[in-house]
């Protein structure tokens, strides 16, 4: 039975049933931008400027590369009569967060050559490089290709990087998943010749086929985000993904998904339509219905999304535009099939656990806490080059964490003992030895890279931790695991809608404080403060926490007691987040 | 709005005799005119001689063009004296310049000349025929030097001629140099020395010897000029004594810029710094700034491709220093050319303290009496001398030998004058009335384990904040202007070279007038030293400059210089020359000017199928036709 039949009714005004000139302005761009090559090449000749033309930077983004300049100097360098000091931001493709020592070294290298010798580990599990200036670029995506990595989709209106859970204690269960996480990344992602001719100097190819079957010529709304969780450990918040994948397994091993649509983190503080929003599980499939569920529920969003406005052109609004009933309706059509009643599961929490675990296989796995992800040498901490001795002595894998830690996994037993003396060589042993608190934090990149950032996030909120924590001192709980993340805008990159304490950034040192999300992610938070300081907020903290010592329930997290305390109340749906 | 017609343009290397405006006829008289002229001669009175000339000039001037003076019709002639024993000689005066001095020693020669009576043509060598000079009888030859011992660069032509196979002999010629030049060079002189030899080997008669002046030439120059007046005015017979100038209304020497005559190298404009920021980005290896400068309550003005001298102060630190060493009181009273002024001032303001010359390491050699620095002064070794000259300023001479209970006087008297430096005007009248931009790389070096910054541009960049004052005034530049008509332009250049560009497309952005324009920009870095990257690139989106290529000497990957693009766009460079363009370099006279030069010089002969030889002709032609203008320093 056809959509359509099934619900005659809906609204295509704003979809991609409608003549470009109905629809918003990057949906011409893109359907004119001969699949994705626009005038990259050129841009990249052009010497008298480190951008590209402006219609360039909407297009790098389907190649994972971003223009971004310098905002520590933007000031400066406009006295001086200089250009912005314009420089990329390239990520990586890597599902579920895992890579090879080999393509470490890689990174590494590259970092090190064109990236101010930093990589930064992020909140989908992967690497980014900052600071890669334009004539730097085609070397460094070559670097990547040598190491069969590459950056095709990791940003863009298309699937971006498909997130794993981590899982090192289960090892057989995480391999299983995780192949099918690398399966889809790489079925979902668009086709791209363009990326092979701009940056691998191919020849372009003359074909009859159509460039991009599942695709077309605009792509889709908006980014598309997909996750695969195993639970207990909720680590990629499950709930913030357009489509999870949440593994059900049985006494032979993985058997299959419950299927959860619709979750999203970003809104703006402008416009009350905008919201957070926390996927809700539709139904379960077996594991071989994976890539029809993927291209299924794609297609839905890729046909009935909001081409017009891409502030409402998430699928969470579709979905709530269009009713999820609508929406399942319209994906079991596609898929021909229903959905089984989704089967039960149990998460614990959305952190990671650090140290060292062994799985059933007797294999050993170590969680390094890496504060914000952020991988630079520092005086005392020579992170880089340590995690460079480990990539070339190790001989199993590296997992990027959702949470921008790293599990330097699979490591055989008796290679545990050569890992540990590199730890401790380069003072990496006692990384972990944090707060509660800090382990259970996230910041995103923001200033002085992030165009979008209206406050510092990545460069602060470790010192406001240093004074949290001074307060869950004083009252006993610094070993208590609290969610804390900061944004440094509303677009919420570091999920900190769903944190027990959130912040997003309004201005310079300015932030909206929030209360009440869910310890492993299964409820948003509410605002509590808006547009403070850090002395508004350290005080509200102060006066909550004491109180949370003082009354809490045995085991009770601090978000669940912020909103029985009545600080905010629950919110239910995203729809209620701005009430 | 822009209504200019095109005139036709010359796109050949061209031969220049279509440029020979009335000939200079031979002086040669007939047998009969010369015993006319000899009777008539020895019947005259001394004011008689005098009055006599001045009506012959005049003839000549009306000839020219040139009214006579009606009053000198009615000056009275009654002393006598004895007439000169010689006819009258052709009296040219020939100078080679960048920077004006040599030009205006010529005029002021000339001046001098015509006061005894004489009639000279004064001549830049960039526009002379050499083929003439087997019709010249007395020569006097004013010329400064550049870079390597190398000829003012518009005089190149001259030179090489002169020293090339197809000069003449030049038996019946006298002639006299007086060079000027820069002792702190390695090559003092060296043009004027050049002329001086070859001339001799010509076989022509030495009538002076030649006189080399360091920067403060006005005082030797003086001397020379009136030694070669009083030369020829012996030979002229007895009118040298004649004291007014009976020509002196008729001539009219041009001055560069009427406006900028009221200020000047002696009486500065007090200017007062608008701004002055760090154009180099972080990361640097160099520091270039941008200075405006306030030219408010002058009637200074400028045109684009004019420099702003700059009379800068030596460093207060440095000038304490010089003093405690010498233990001398800043307050003692020392008198320079100038007049009276204290020590402390004088070494402030008005002499150098920093290079040494080689009179200073004379000067000090016989005060320190010191055995390593009298070794230094024997003719033989100059290399040593000027290797220890390079690592070795005047503190640093000061510091080693030291010369106790020194008078103040003595040590001044060993100085040179502090010289204004120069700047290219980075501005445009029209777009920034009453300012002039600067564009100053800051000179920073380590000697003999000190920071140490050039005179100007230290001054400019560690005390010229906003509200200074800086003593200024204008240079005209007469060789490096725009088109008059809207012919396309190519503009090279590297480092602070880029300056003039910016009041070139300044000017053309308000007048809304000019034909196409290319930029090619050449420096270290990128990302640091794209030195007014914002402008360029509105100006590009605006219309007003239409393309421009950098190149980037330290970025990652090849080393790429200005003239490698220019080498790159070959097709374009020479399509735009044979479409009249004009073509201007500016910037460093070392390395970049001659690359580019010989690269203008492959472009022609590769692109327009030409021999070496006649590629180099094309160039000259440019040169010649002033399309091709160099500002380089
Ligand atoms: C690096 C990372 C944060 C981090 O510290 O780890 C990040 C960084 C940026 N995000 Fe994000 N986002 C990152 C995860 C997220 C997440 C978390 C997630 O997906 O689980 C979200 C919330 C979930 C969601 O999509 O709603 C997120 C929601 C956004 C949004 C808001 C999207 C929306 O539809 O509302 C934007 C802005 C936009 O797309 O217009 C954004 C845009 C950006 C950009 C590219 C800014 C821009 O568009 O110019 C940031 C680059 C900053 C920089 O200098 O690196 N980022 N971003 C994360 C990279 C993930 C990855 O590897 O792909
Ligand atoms: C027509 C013209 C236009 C010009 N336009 C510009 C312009 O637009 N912008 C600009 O910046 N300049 C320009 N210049 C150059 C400018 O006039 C000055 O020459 C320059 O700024 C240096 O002057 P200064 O007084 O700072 O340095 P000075 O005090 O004259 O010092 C220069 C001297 O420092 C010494 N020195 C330098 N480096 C070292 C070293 N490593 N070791 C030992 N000794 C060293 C040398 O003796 C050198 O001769 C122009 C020059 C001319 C002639
Ligand atoms: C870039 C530059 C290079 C110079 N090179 C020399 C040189 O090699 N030898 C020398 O004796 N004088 C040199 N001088 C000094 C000039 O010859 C001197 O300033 C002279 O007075 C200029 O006269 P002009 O204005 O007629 O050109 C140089 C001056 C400049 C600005
Ligand atoms: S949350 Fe905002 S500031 Fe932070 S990385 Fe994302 S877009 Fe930038």
């Amino acid at each position: 039975m056809s959509e359509t039949a099934i619900y005659p009714h809906t609204d295509r005004s704003r979809d991609l049933s409608q003549p470009l000139s109905a629809l918003g302005p990057d949906e011409s761009l893109k359907a004119n931008s001969d699949h994705l090559r626009g005038t990259i090449a050129l841009s990249l000749l052009d010497r008298l400027t480190g951008a590209v033309a402006a219609d360039d930077t909407k297009l790098m983004k389907f190649h994972g590369i971003y223009q971004q300049d310098d905002r520590d100097l933007r000031d400066e360098r406009r006295r001086q009569k200089l250009e912005p000091a314009f420089q990329f931001m390239v990520r990586v493709r890597l599902a579920g967060g895992v890579c090879t020592p080999a393509q470490w070294l890689k990174l590494d290298e590259l970092a090190r050559a064109h990236g101010k010798e930093t990589l930064r580990l992020t909140t989908r599990q992967t690497f980014q490089f900052h600071w890669i200036l334009k004539h730097d670029l085609k070397a460094t995506i070559q670097g990547l290709h040598d190491a069969l990595l590459d950056t095709i989709s990791a940003c863009g209106d298309d699937a971006r990087g498909v997130m794993c859970s981590v899982n090192p204690a289960i090892s057989q269960l995480h391999a299983d998943v995780y192949d099918l996480a690398r399966r889809t990344s790489d079925r979902a992602i668009p086709r791209m010749r363009a990326y092979h001719e701009i940056w691998y100097d191919e020849e372009r190819v003359a074909t009859s086929e159509p460039e991009e079957p599942f695709y077309g010529a605009t792509y889709m709304p908006r980014k598309f985000k997909i996750g695969f969780v195993i639970p207990p450990v909720n680590d990629i918040d499950v709930y913030a993904q357009d489509l999870g994948f949440i593994a059900i397994g049985g006494p032979a091993g993985l058997e299959g998904f419950n299927v959860a649509i619709g979750g999203g983190m970003g809104r703006s503080d402008q416009s009350a339509a905008t919201y957070p929003r926390l996927a809700d599980v539709i139904g379960y499939i077996p594991a071989d219905q994976v890539f029809a569920t993927a291209e299924a529920v794609m297609g839905v969003q890729r046909d009935y999304g909001d081409r017009r406005d891409r502030a409402k052109a998430r699928f969470k609004y579709t979905i709530d535009e269009k009713g999820l009933d609508w929406i399942k309706a319209a994906i079991e059509a596609r898929l021909g099939f229903a959905l089984e009643p989704a089967r039960p599961f149990h998460f614990t929490s959305n952190g990671d656990s650090f140290g060292w675990t062994e799985d059933e296989t007797k294999r050993s796995h170590f969680t390094l806490f890496i504060e914000n992800g952020r991988i630079v040498n520092r005086p005392d901490r020579p992170l880089m080059d340590g995690l460079r001795e480990i990539a070339r002595q190790h001989r199993g894998t590296f997992r990027v964490t959702p949470n921008q830690n790293l599990v330097i996994a699979d490591i055989a037993a008796e290679d545990r003992p050569a890992i540990e003396q590199i730890l401790r060589q380069y003072h990496l042993d006692g990384s972990n030895a944090q707060s509660a608190l800090r382990l259970n934090s996230i910041a995103c990149v923001a200033l002085p890279t992030c165009g979008l950032a209206m406050a510092e996030s990545e460069r602060y909120l470790p010192d406001l931790l240093t004074k949290i924590e001074a307060i869950l001192g004083t009252h006993g709980l610094q070993d208590e695991p609290i969610t804390i993340r900061m944004s440094g805008c509303p677009n919420g990159c570091s999920r900190p809608y769903i944190a027990e304490i959130g912040f997003t950034g309004r201005a310079p040192a300015k932030y909206n404080l929030y209360l009440g999300g869910g310890f492993h992610g299964e409820r948003l938070n509410k605002m509590y403060l808006e547009n403070v300081g850090e002395g508004e907020i350290l005080a509200a903290l102060e006066k909550i926490i004491a109180h949370y010592a003082a009354e809490r329930a045995a085991g009770e997290h601090f978000g669940d007691f912020a909103i029985r305390a009545g600080y905010v109340p629950e919110v239910r749906e995203g729809r209620h987040f701005n009430n | 709005m822009n209504s200019v017609v095109r005139p036709p343009l010359k796109t050949s290397g061209g031969q220049g005799d279509q440029y020979q405006q009335g000939a200079m006829p031979s002086y040669a008289l007939t047998a009969t005119q010369w015993s006319r002229l000899r009777d008539l001669a020895s019947s005259l009175s001394p004011a008689q001689a005098l009055w006599v000339s001045g009506y012959l000039a005049g003839i000549a001037n009306a000839a020219d063009g040139l009214a006579m003076p009606v009053s000198l019709a009615e000056k009275p002639a009654d002393e006598f004296a004895e007439a000169g024993r010689a006819g009258p000689r052709k009296l040219t005066i020939l100078y080679g310049t960048e920077s004006g001095n040599c030009q205006a020693l010529a005029q002021s020669l000339a001046e001098q000349t015509r006061e005894v009576g004489l009639a000279p043509t004064v001549t830049d060598m960039a526009d002379y025929k050499p083929r003439l000079l087997k019709t010249e009888q007395d020569l006097l030859i004013i010329t400064s030097t550049y870079g390597e011992g190398d000829p003012p660069q518009r005089a190149a032509g001259f030179f090489e001629f002169i020293e090339g196979r197809k000069a003449p002999s030049l038996p019946d010629l006298r002639f006299a140099v007086l060079a000027l030049g820069d002792s702190a060079y390695e090559f003092f002189c060296e043009a004027g020395k050049k002329l001086d030899r070859r001339f001799e080997e010509l076989g022509a008669e030495r009538l002076l010897d030649r006189a080399d002046c360091d920067i403060d030439f006005e005082e030797p120059a003086t001397a020379w000029r009136k030694a070669v007046v009083a030369k020829l005015g012996e030979q002229a017979g007895g009118a040298a004594k004649a004291s007014i100038s009976p020509l002196q209304h008729g001539v009219a020497t041009a001055p560069a810029s009427a406006a900028a005559r009221s200020y000047d190298k002696q009486h500065p404009f007090q200017a007062a710094v608008i701004e002055n920021i760090v154009l180099s980005g972080r990361g640097a290896s160099k520091e270039i700034r941008h200075l405006e400068v306030s030219l408010s309550g002058s009637d200074l003005s400028y045109e684009p491709g004019d420099a702003l001298g700059v009379l800068a102060n030596n460093d207060p630190a440095l000038v304490d220093e010089v003093m405690a060493k010498l233990a001398l009181d800043g307050a003692t009273p020392v008198s320079l050319k100038a007049g009276e002024t204290t020590l402390a001032q004088a070494l402030t303001r008005h002499v150098e303290i920093t290079t040494a010359t080689p009179r200073f390491l004379d000067h000090w050699a016989k005060l320190s009496a010191a055995a390593e620095l009298a070794r230094l002064q024997a003719v033989d070794q100059t290399e040593e001398r000027n290797a220890f000259l390079r690592g070795h300023q005047i503190i640093d001479i000061i510091r080693r030998f030291p010369v106790p209970g020194l008078d103040a006087g003595e040590f001044v008297s060993g100085l040179r004058p502090l010289q204004p430096r120069l700047y290219s005007i980075a501005s445009s009248l029209a777009a920034a009335p009453e300012e002039a931009h600067l564009t100053v790389s800051v000179v920073r070096y380590d000697l003999n384990g000190d920071r140490r910054s050039g005179v100007a541009s230290g001054h400019l960049a560690d005390r010229a904040e906003p509200e200074a004052v800086l003593p200024v005034y204008v240079h005209a530049n007469p060789h490096f202007r725009l088109p008059q008509d809207d012919r396309p332009i190519i503009m090279i250049g590297a480092g602070t070279g880029v300056a003039p560009y910016r009041a070139f497309l300044q000017e053309r952005e308000v007048l809304g007038n000019g034909g196409p324009s290319w930029l090619v920009f050449g420096d270290r870095n990128f990302r640091s030293d794209f030195l007014y990257q914002a402008e360029w690139q509105r100006l590009m989106k605006d219309g007003v400059l239409t393309r421009m290529d950098v190149a980037f000497s330290r970025d990652r990957g090849v080393k790429k210089y200005v003239q490698h693009r220019l080498l790159e766009k070959a097709a374009d460079i020479f399509a735009w020359l044979e479409e009249g363009a004009n073509i201007y370099v500016c910037g460093d006279a070392a390395n970049m000017a001659p690359d580019v030069h010989q690269t203008l010089a492959t472009i022609i002969e590769t692109q327009g199928n030409l021999s070496p030889g006649a590629a180099a002709d094309y160039l000259r032609g440019l040169q010649r036709d002033e399309r091709y203008q160099r500002d380089v320093y």
